[in-house]
């Protein structure tokens, strides 16, 4: 429980620092779609494919790169947990 | 509303008659100018947009500039000389090579590729492609580096940002030197530059700001490239032309407009996103397209994210209100 809330804290801070102002973050709810609330265009996924490449020392294949494990916060923490095992 | 395969069939000599005499209008009353300069490169629209505008202004009020450069395929020049006569419109052709390699975009380039290939050189050839199966799968958008070594063998990657931000910006530099090639021909003369991007390019961002998406007016933007296709017919651009591959011709190993952006071929994409903006159902364009409703809310989503991301370029510089 604690690595997953570990996890969610460092994506927020990510998508934070990479993609939002602060009024956006307070408004980011971890369930929201990246993609439905234009947060993430096709360059953003690949920023934040590199940030978790580099994060968690796992590659992301290309099926992988999918918004069911990409597009939103929830999502990545599901992915991410999954993928450290 | 009734959708079938021939939704997309235009009237051709009419949809000419009337765009040749907005252009017309376009040039002398809302821009004042005297006449018209088209880069001219061989494919499918500059070719309907030179003729458009010599159907619009008559053969000697219009221009074709060739730009090649090194990475250009060798049959771009011909066929647009060749249809320049067969328009009877004056040429110039401008090696625009020097220039860019004063503006370093080849080592910029080049530099990004060896992030991700450290093997390459000036020997290799290269290209981008699109993320593929849009239909099928449900990722996101992203792109592939592709090198081809002297020998033909060919390694592909997916591209980590910074890379891809690099390689992307030195390559719009072409875009954009042939863009201030064209004004310099334009003002000289006192014409207007005429755009020559499809609605497939201008509506999903494919196209460099300030590069090929800088003309002072552009003709077929909201035409589909299904609809170029029958106006190119129309007026006689040549079969060579029509049956070219659409290519971005940009990138050294010969990138399509299909791997490279759109990812579909031209009718099915065209066909979708009709349907999308008639608010055809899935299941009814499914049935006409042969596809599963799930794949057309796929397809769907594919074009609407596109032009959603792509919207900037299509904005004016933003000023404060």
């Amino acid at each position: 429980m604690a690595q997953k809330e570990k996890i969610r804290k460092d994506i927020r801070d990510f998508i934070t620092k990479s993609f939002l102002t602060g009024d956006e973050n307070e408004n980011l709810s971890d369930s929201d779609s990246f993609m439905k609330e234009g947060i993430i265009d096709s360059t953003g996924v690949l920023e934040l494919v590199s940030f978790l490449e580099k994060q968690y020392g796992f590659a992301v294949k290309d099926d992988e790169m999918t918004p069911g494990n990409l597009d939103s916060i929830d999502n990545l923490v599901i992915f991410i947990s999954g993928k450290l095992g | 509303m009734n959708f079938n395969k021939d939704s997309l069939k235009i009237d051709a000599g009419r949809v000419a008659e009337e765009l040749a005499r907005s252009v017309r209008t376009q040039i002398r009353s809302k821009l004042r100018k005297t006449g018209a300069v088209v880069g001219i490169s061989g494919g499918l629209d500059s070719s309907v947009v030179a003729a458009l505008c010599v159907k619009a202004l008559g053969p000697k009020r219009v221009v074709g500039i060739m730009m090649p450069e090194e990475d250009s395929s060798p049959d771009s020049q011909k066929l647009a000389q060749d249809l320049a006569d067969r328009l009877g419109i004056e040429t110039v052709v401008e090696n625009i090579t020097p220039g860019l390699e004063g503006l370093k975009c080849y080592s910029r380039r080049d530099e990004a590729i060896r992030q991700i290939f450290p093997e390459y050189d000036s020997t290799y050839k290269n290209k981008i492609t699109i993320s593929t199966n849009i239909l099928e799968d449900e990722t996101f958008n992203f792109f592939n580096l592709t090198i081809e070594s002297p020998g033909g063998e060919e390694k592909t990657m997916r591209m980590p940002v910074s890379a891809y931000l690099q390689i992307v910006a030195a390559s719009n530099l072409k875009q954009r030197l042939r863009m201030t090639m064209l004004y310099y021909h334009a003002e000289k003369r006192n014409y207007a530059v005429a755009g020559t991007g499809n609605k497939d390019e201008h509506e999903q961002g494919f196209f460099v700001k300030y590069g090929d998406g800088g003309a002072d007016l552009k003709p077929i933007a909201h035409l589909f490239k299904m609809q170029v296709f029958q106006l190119a017919e129309e007026l006689s651009v040549g079969h060579d032309i029509i049956g070219r591959i659409p290519t971005t011709d940009t990138y050294s190993a010969g990138s399509t407009q299909e791997e490279f952006f759109f990812g579909l071929d031209f009718f099915r994409m065209d066909m979708l996103w009709y349907a999308m903006e008639n608010k055809v159902s899935s299941a009814e364009a499914a049935a006409v397209l042969g596809l599963t409703p799930h794949q057309v809310e796929r397809g769907y989503a594919n074009i609407q994210r596109k032009i959603d991301a792509t919207e900037y370029l299509r904005m004016y510089p933003l000023e404060i209100e």
